[in-house]
């Protein structure tokens, strides 16, 4: 037992020197949330493909009239992508709810709300930046020119983590809640109104020769509210979730 | 129409609940750390789970936590760690309520739940490495190695935690304790799922945290290998 004894105390006197410190809590989130999507290929792939498919059902449904595809093709890719980034959302804290490793992350030493948006951090990258890169292909569908595309997806690249931070919030208020992923669709796709308003906007007022500058200012300025409060709102549901 | 059983209140120490809260005037590194819980009460819903708990532990002492199942012991254990909000009472680490300042406490206190707290995707080092790094702490690869072998772990480092058995996983949870530097350890039933020899090496490592000042609150129905300085039945 003496081995035992001298080695719980060692590496604690070599922590309490200070030499050891990780990086910083977002980054570790986001690193293990990474890590583990990696490991966990397909659902990463889910959100994908749903996009994938909608996006392309609508063509198919349609029909070959390039003039309304082009009228419906920012909306429905806009629709497509917002439903596609609620997919991964009842898995974003369920998982870590369910093992105790949320329980952790909120007793760590350090801020729960960087984790928690390191949390979110992962969630966009790994459910809403592929849509974005997969957006002007899609576009290409609906008949969109390359000037448009590329609104597409500046419209998209700002509107997505929008998504991932307001969906987290949801996620978080509706953690343990039997038939959460119901409710959950209810409660954000509301919320997610201006996002899609402003995002779709974009691109149908580029298409009307337009300045497309208020529409994503507005949705630039969305996204920087939200980077403010949804993660110190989703800590406080997710603490209340934990009670 | 609840009737609320008498209150478990062994550990009672007396003129405890008069102690100052929040003074000012005491430095607090010389004050040697106490963990004091003061009047706590907590109830589940509507039944009331227990109240009137009042203790202190000091450095090299440690709180046995009994009771029946679903008598409140891990409630109490999340009320202690601040998961959960007590109805009435506080607890408070070195004389500071621990929600004035839950960063220090959090610093000082390791709690392993009844969930694992392991993902089953990552390896059993990985698992370890990422608990510790999300506790703020940064182990070389050798350290870790160490503490998986002082565990019995070393043939487990690269299997996933979904191939562990209980036990095992059980273990590479108190491979957290040999790394995480922490005063007060909160473990609930700790014992449970190891086996006879793996219930000694957890009996010697909290027999070293307490040698070395540290303070402990465990539960367990089975035997402990270290005398309980204190017992509380819930």
């Amino acid at each position: 037992m003496s081995a035992l004894v001298e080695g719980a105390t060692v590496p604690a006197a070599a922590a309490r020197a200070g030499a050891a410190r990780t990086h910083g809590p977002l980054f570790v989130a986001l690193r293990r949330d990474l890590l583990l999507a990696a490991r966990h290929r397909s659902e990463v792939f889910t959100a994908l493909s749903f996009f994938v498919v909608v996006t392309s059902l609508f063509p198919l449904g349609i029909g070959p009239e390039p003039e309304l595809l082009r009228r419906i093709g920012p909306g429905a890719l806009w629709v497509a992508a917002l439903l596609a980034t609620l997919l991964g959302l009842p898995r974003l804290f369920a998982s870590d709810h369910a093992d105790g490793t949320l329980e952790q992350m909120a007793l760590a030493p350090r801020s729960f709300a960087l984790q928690v948006a390191g949390k979110m951090a992962a969630h966009w990258l790994v459910c809403g930046l592929p849509l974005v890169l997969m957006a002007p292909l899609l576009g290409l569908q609906f008949g969109l020119d390359a000037d448009a595309l590329g609104v597409l997806v500046v419209s998209l690249l700002v509107g997505t983590p929008l998504l991932s931070l307001i969906g987290a919030i949801g996620a978080a208020l509706t953690l343990g809640v039997r038939g959460g992923g119901a409710l959950l669709a209810l409660l954000v796709l509301p919320l997610y109104v201006p996002a899609l308003v402003f995002g779709s906007g974009a691109v149908e007022a580029q298409a009307a020769g337009l300045s497309v500058r208020a529409h994503l200012s507005i949705l630039g300025a969305m996204l920087v509210l939200a980077l403010c409060f949804a993660p110190w709102a989703t800590t406080a549901a997710l603490r209340i979730a934990m009670e | 129409m609840h009737r609320s059983p008498p209150p478990g209140r062994l550990s009672q120490i007396k003129g405890l609940s008069g102690t100052p809260m929040n003074d000012a005037s005491v430095p607090r590194t010389p004050v040697p750390c106490v963990l004091t819980a003061t009047d706590l009460a907590c109830s589940r819903g509507e039944r009331r789970l227990f109240e009137g708990i009042d203790f202190a532990l000091r450095g090299g002492e440690w709180l046995h936590v009994r009771g029946a199942n679903g008598s409140g012991k891990t409630t109490l254990l999340r009320t202690l760690v601040g998961l959960a909000p007590a109805d009435t009472g506080s607890v408070s680490w070195c004389g500071t309520d621990i929600r004035a300042e839950p960063e220090t406490y959090r610093e000082a206190v390791v709690y392993l739940g009844h969930p694992a707290a392991l993902k089953d995707d990552l390896s059993a080092a990985e698992n370890l490495r990422v608990a510790l790094e999300v506790d703020g702490v940064a182990v070389a690869a050798e350290a870790l190695d160490a503490a998986l072998r002082r565990l019995h772990l070393e043939g487990e480092h690269d299997l996933r935690a979904r191939q562990l058995s209980a036990g095992q996983r059980r273990r590479l949870l108190l491979a957290r304790l040999v790394l995480r530097p922490a005063r007060l350890w909160v473990l609930d039933e700790p014992f449970a799922p190891l086996d006879a020899a793996s219930v000694e090496l957890l009996g010697g490592l909290l027999r070293a945290h307490l040698d070395g000042g540290g303070i402990g609150v465990v539960t367990s129905h089975q035997a402990v290998p270290v005398a309980a300085s204190r017992e509380l039945v819930l």
